[in-house]
C-alpha cells in the first residue's frame, strides 16, 4: 500500500462518521424547517411574530450583557493573577478555573442555591430577595459559565505578551495606568475579541442553565425546546435552531480568524 | 506585592469573582452533607443523602462512566487517524474539513440533537439504545481529540521523521504505529482526558437524546433538581464534583504538558 | 553498489523545475558530494535517489542492474542521514539504531548483535540506552549515521550531515565523518553547501547550480581545473579579472598582466592564494581592508577589479588601508574559462 493511500484511508472513519451524524442530520434539520404550512416563509415568520422576535432580541441582549461583564471581570482578575505572585494565588486561580467542567445544569442549581426561594441571599436578607428565576438569575448563570473561559484566554494571552514592551514603555516614562492602556490592552485585544465572541455564542446557545432555572423568560434555546416538546412545532424548532446555529457558528469563525485562538465553547 | 489603589481594586474584583464562583459551590457541598439544610450545620453532618443518591441514581452514574469510556474509544479510533491525515495534508481542504467537524463546538447542542432526532428519530431500535446518546457525545467531543492530537503532530517535523522511518524500511502502517502514535502521545492523553471530562458532564445533547430508561449523570442531576429535596440534589451534585474535578485537574495538567512540546 | 541515473528530472506540481534532466554515474564504494548553493537541486537529487521523491516520466535510476525508479523508499534499502537527523524521540539510541533491522524482521539476537557492532563502530557504547534528548549534537549525528548504516543498506545518503552542528564542532566532526564513511566501505552520496566539507570528505564532487550538474570530478580536479566560471567562483572563491586582451597580455584597470595563452575567447579568474603582494608586481591598487586571519592577512585591494581583489598575505607586516600596493600573479595560476553565455 502506498503512503498516499494509507493517509487517505486515515480519513475514512472520520468522513463516514461526520457524514452520517453531522452533515446529513444538519441537512435534514434545514429541510425540516420548511415542512410546515409556511414553507420557507417560516424564517420570515420568526421576524414577524412578536414572540419569536422578542425572544431573539432578549437572547441577544442578555448575551451582550454577559459578554461585557465577563470581559471586565475576567480581564481584571486575569491580569492581576498573571502579573502578581502572592500567597494564595494558586487557590484563587483554582477557584476561578474549576467551574470549567461544570455543565449548565449544575450552574443553574448553584444559582438557585444563591438566589432561589431557599437560597443564601433570601435567607440572609430575610426579605424576599429571590432572583434566580428572573432575567438577572439567567444573567448570573451565564456569567458563572463564562468567567473561567474568558479568564483562561486572558491569562494565556498575557503570558504571551512580550514583557520587554512594558519595560520599554516604563523606561519611556509611562505610568502603570498608561502602560495598561497603551501596551497591555492593545496586545490583548485579539484574545479579548475571541473570548468575547465565545462568551456571547455560548450564552446565546446555553440550554442547561435556563432549563434548571425553569425560568419563564423566553430565551432562544428554551423556546426551541418548548416548540419541539410541548407544541410539537417541529418546523419552527428546526428553523430557530438553524438561525441560532448559524449565528453562533459565524461569530466563532470570525473570532477565530481574528485571533487564531481556540477555546472550547462547551457545556 | 505593593498594594496601590489600582491593585487594590483589581484584587477586590478578583476576590468578588472568586466569592461568586465559590460560595454556591460550597453551599452545595455543605447542603449535601448536612442533615437538615434549613436548620444549618448545627443539625449535624451526615452521609445519608449521599447514600440515598447512590440508591436512586447509581445506574445513571455507571451509564455516564460507561458512555465516557465508549466515547473515548470512538474518538481515539476516529480522531487519531484523522488528526494524522490532517497533519500530513495541511491544505485548504483539510482546513475546511477541520472547520466542519468543529461545528459541534459552535452550534448549540440543542440544535444538533434536534438534527439527529429528525434524521434517526424514527429508527426505533437505534433511537432507544444507548448508542444514540453515544453518537451525540462522540459528535461533541471528537473535535477536541482531533485538535489536541493535531496540535502536537503539527509542532513536530512529522514528515521528516516518517521519511526517516521509511528509509529504514517501515511500511505506512508501521510508521503510523511506531512513530506517529507514540510521539503524539501527549496530545492523545490531553485529548482523552478532555473527551472523558466533557462526556461525563454533557447535558444539552443528552437531554434531548435520552430515554426514560437511559439517564446519564447530568440528566439525573436535572431530574433531581426538579423533583428532589435540596439535600439530595446537593449530595448528587457533590458526587458529580468528586468525579469531575480530578478529571479537570488531570486534563489541565495534560494539556499544559502537551502544549510545552510546541 | 554502483548507481546510474539516466535522464533523471524533477518538476514540482507548481511547475518548478527542481532538477533538469541529469545523467550521472556513481561507482561502487566511492564517496560523492553534491555541492552547490541552496536551491540548486542537490537535495532534490538526493531525495530522488533515496526514493523520497518521484522523478518525472522518462527518468531511470539503477542500483547496479536493479531498476529502482518506481520503487518506494521503504523497499529501496538505502540508508539516509537527514539534515535534522530525524531521530525518533520516542525511542532510545539503541532502539533507533535497531529500528531498520527490526523492519527486516531479523531474529532478536541478530538485531542485537548487529546493532552492537554498529554502536561500537560509531563509538556510541556509553549512550546506547540513553534517550535522544540526552545527546549532544555530535552524538546525535553519529546515532543518525549508525541508524542509517545498521540495516546494511545498498547505499548511504547524507543530507547536509554537518549543518546542524555549531561551527567549532563541525571541523572536528568533518574529519571523523570522513574516516567513518571510509571504514563503512559503502557507496555514499552526501549533500552540502560547504565547499570545504565537500573537498575534505568526498572522492568526487558534483557541483550543481539551477538544477544542473555543472562539473563532476575529484576535489583536486575541481579546484585546479574548473571548467566553468561558476565552479571557479564556488570552489575556492575565484574572482574574475576583467580587461581587454592585447599582445598576450590582459589590460586591467590596475595594470597589464601576462597570460599563459591567447587562443580563444575566455574569462580570466584568480584566487586570493595566487595574488602576491610584491614590490615589482605589474598590478597596482589601493588597500581598502586588512583582516588578520591567524595564518595570514587578507588584504582587499581596489582599483584592479570591480569591487575588491583579495590577496592572502603571509608576511608579518601588512600594508595599511590607504597604501598603494603592487601585486603579481603567476601566469600559470590564472584560470582561463570559456565565457558564460547566459547570465543567471
Amino acid at each position: 500500500m502506498s503512503s498516499a493511500t494509507f493517509v487517505r484511508l486515515c480519513f475514512v472513519p472520520l468522513i463516514a462518521f461526520t457524514l452520517a451524524f453531522l452533515a446529513l442530520p444538519l441537512v435534514r434539520l434545514f429541510f425540516a424547517s420548511s415542512e410546515s404550512s409556511a414553507g420557507w416563509g417560516i424564517y420570515l415568520e420568526i421576524l414577524t411574530t412578536p414572540r419569536y422576535l422578542q425572544t431573539l432580541v432578549q437572547t441577544v441582549l442578555v448575551s451582550l450583557a454577559v459578554t461585557a461583564a465577563a470581559l471586565v471581570i475576567s480581564t481584571t482578575a486575569g491580569l492581576f493573577l498573571a502579573r502578581n505572585r502572592f500567597p494564595g494565588r494558586g487557590i484563587l486561580l483554582a477557584i476561578l478555573t474549576l467551574p470549567l467542567a461544570f455543565p449548565g445544569v449544575v450552574i443553574g442549581f448553584l444559582i438557585i442555591l444563591l438566589g432561589g426561594r431557599q437560597g443564601l441571599v433570601n435567607q440572609l436578607t430575610s426579605g424576599h430577595v429571590v432572583f434566580a428565576y428572573s432575567l438577572f438569575g439567567l444573567f448570573l448563570g451565564y456569567l458563572y459559565f463564562s468567567i473561567p473561559r474568558v479568564l483562561l484566554t486572558v491569562m494565556a494571552a498575557t503570558e504571551k505578551l512580550d514583557p520587554a514592551l512594558e519595560e520599554a514603555a516604563r523606561s519611556l516614562g509611562a505610568s502603570p495606568a498608561r502602560v495598561v492602556l497603551d501596551v497591555i490592552l492593545p496586545g490583548l485585544a485579539p484574545s479579548l475579541v475571541a473570548a468575547g465572541a465565545i462568551a456571547f455564542a455560548t450564552a446565546m446557545g446555553a440550554f442547561g442553565t435556563a432549563f434548571t432555572l425553569a425560568t419563564d423568560i423566553d430565551v432562544l434555546p428554551m423556546v426551541i425546546y418548548t416548540e419541539f416538546t410541548l407544541s410539537a412545532n417541529v418546523a419552527m424548532a428546526a428553523a430557530l435552531s438553524v438561525v441560532l446555529g448559524i449565528v453562533t457558528w459565524v461569530l466563532l469563525v470570525l473570532a477565530r480568524n481574528f485571533s487564531g485562538a481556540t477555546v472550547a465553547g462547551g457545556g | 506585592m505593593r498594594l496601590t489603589f489600582a491593585k487594590t481594586l483589581q484584587l477586590a474584583v478578583t476576590l468578588l469573582a472568586c466569592a461568586f464562583l465559590f460560595i454556591p459551590t460550597m453551599q452545595s457541598v455543605l447542603a449535601g452533607l448536612t442533615a437538615n439544610y434549613f436548620r444549618g450545620i448545627s443539625s449535624g453532618l451526615t452521609l445519608k443523602w449521599v447514600a440515598q443518591v447512590w440508591d436512586l441514581y447509581a445506574d445513571s452514574i455507571f451509564l455516564s462512566i460507561w458512555l465516557a469510556i465508549a466515547c473515548l474509544a470512538c474518538t481515539l479510533v476516529i480522531g487519531i487517524p484523522a488528526a494524522y491525515g490532517l497533519a500530513r495534508n495541511p491544505g485548504r481542504v483539510s482546513r475546511i474539513l477541520e472547520e466542519f467537524i468543529s461545528l459541534p463546538l459552535a452550534v448549540p447542542g440543542l440544535a444538533l440533537a434536534l438534527a439527529l432526532l429528525q434524521l434517526y428519530g424514527s429508527m426505533k431500535g437505534f433511537r432507544t439504545s444507548w448508542t444514540f446518546i453515544l453518537v451525540g457525545h462522540v459528535l461533541y467531543t471528537l473535535p477536541f481529540m482531533v485538535r489536541s492530537v493535531l496540535a502536537v503532530l503539527s509542532a513536530m517535523d512529522l514528515k521528516t521523521l516518517e521519511d526517516a522511518a521509511a528509509s529504514l524500511g517501515a511500511s505506512p502502517w508501521r510508521r503510523f504505529a511506531d512513530i506517529v502514535v507514540p510521539n503524539a502521545m501527549p496530545g492523545i492523553l490531553a485529548g482523552a482526558l478532555t473527551v472523558v471530562t466533557l462526556s461525563i458532564g454533557e447535558f444539552n445533547l443528552t437531554w434531548m437524546l435520552h430515554t426514560p430508561y437511559l439517564k446519564t449523570l447530568p440528566v439525573g442531576l436535572a431530574d433531581s433538581y426538579a423533583s428532589m429535596r435540596l439535600e439530595i440534589a446537593s449530595a448528587y451534585t457533590l458526587i458529580f464534583f468528586v468525579i469531575i474535578i480530578p478529571m479537570l485537574v488531570a486534563m489541565q495538567w495534560a494539556s499544559q504538558r502537551a502544549q510545552r512540546i510546541k | 553498489m554502483s548507481i546510474a541515473l539516466k535522464n533523471v528530472a524533477k518538476t514540482y506540481p507548481d511547475g518548478t523545475k527542481a532538477l533538469q534532466p541529469t545523467d550521472l554515474e556513481f561507482r561502487a564504494g566511492e564517496i560523492v558530494s553534491l555541492l552547490g548553493p541552496s536551491g540548486c537541486g542537490k537535495t532534490t537529487l538526493l531525495r530522488l535517489i533515496a526514493g523520497l521523491e518521484r522523478p518525472d516520466a522518462g527518468s531511470s535510476i539503477h542500483f547496479d542492474t536493479d531498476d529502482v525508479t518506481r520503487l518506494p523508499v521503504e523497499h529501496r534499502r538505502v540508508g539516509m542521514v537527514f539534515q535534522s537527523y530525524a531521530l525518533f524521540p520516542n525511542m532510545s539510541v539503541l532502539a533507533n539504531i535497531s529500528y531498520g533491522l527490526k523492519m527486516q524482521k531479523l531474529p532478536a539476537a541478530e538485531i542485537r548483535a548487529r546493532a552492537d557492532e554498529v554502536i561500537k563502530m560509531c563509538q556510541l557504547e556509553p549512550y546506547a540506552n540513553r534517550s535522544i534528548d540526552a545527546l549532544s549534537g555530535g552524538q546525535r549525528q553519529r546515532v543518525a549515521l549508525a541508524r542509517a548504516f545498521a540495516p546494511r543498506p545498498r547505499i548511504l545518503l547524507l543530507d547536509e550531515p554537518l549543518s546542524a552542528l555549531d561551527a567549532a564542532l563541525r571541523d572536528k566532526l568533518r574529519d571523523e565523518l570522513a574516516a567513518l564513511l571510509r571504514r563503512f566501505k559503502i557507496t555514499a552520496i552526501f549533500v552540502t553547501h560547504d565547499q570545504d566539507e565537500a573537498l575534505a570528505i568526498a572522492d568526487r564532487v558534483a557541483v550543481m547550480r539551477n538544477g544542473r550538474v555543472m562539473q563532476i570530478g575529484t576535489p583536486e580536479d575541481l579546484y585546479h581545473n574548473p571548467r566553468v566560471p561558476f565552479v571557479a567562483e564556488f570552489v575556492g572563491h575565484a574572482v574574475e579579472l576583467c580587461g581587454t586582451v592585447e599582445d598576450g597580455k590582459l589590460n586591467t584597470p590596475g595594470g597589464r598582466l601576462a597570460l599563459p595563452r591567447t587562443d580563444a575567447d575566455y574569462q580570466v579568474y584568480v584566487r586570493a592564494d595566487d595574488v602576491k603582494l610584491s614590490q615589482d608586481g605589474s598590478l597596482r591598487g589601493t588597500v581598502e581592508s586588512v583582516t588578520f586571519l591567524g595564518t595570514h592577512y587578507r588584504v582587499g585591494v581596489s582599483g584592479v577589479v570591480q569591487g575588491l581583489l583579495y590577496a592572502n598575505h603571509t608576511g608579518t607586516t601588512p600594508p595599511k588601508p590607504g597604501d598603494t600596493v603592487r601585486m603579481e600573479i603567476a601566469p600559470e595560476a590564472l584560470l582561463l574559462l570559456p565565457r558564460e553565455r547566459h547570465a543567471a
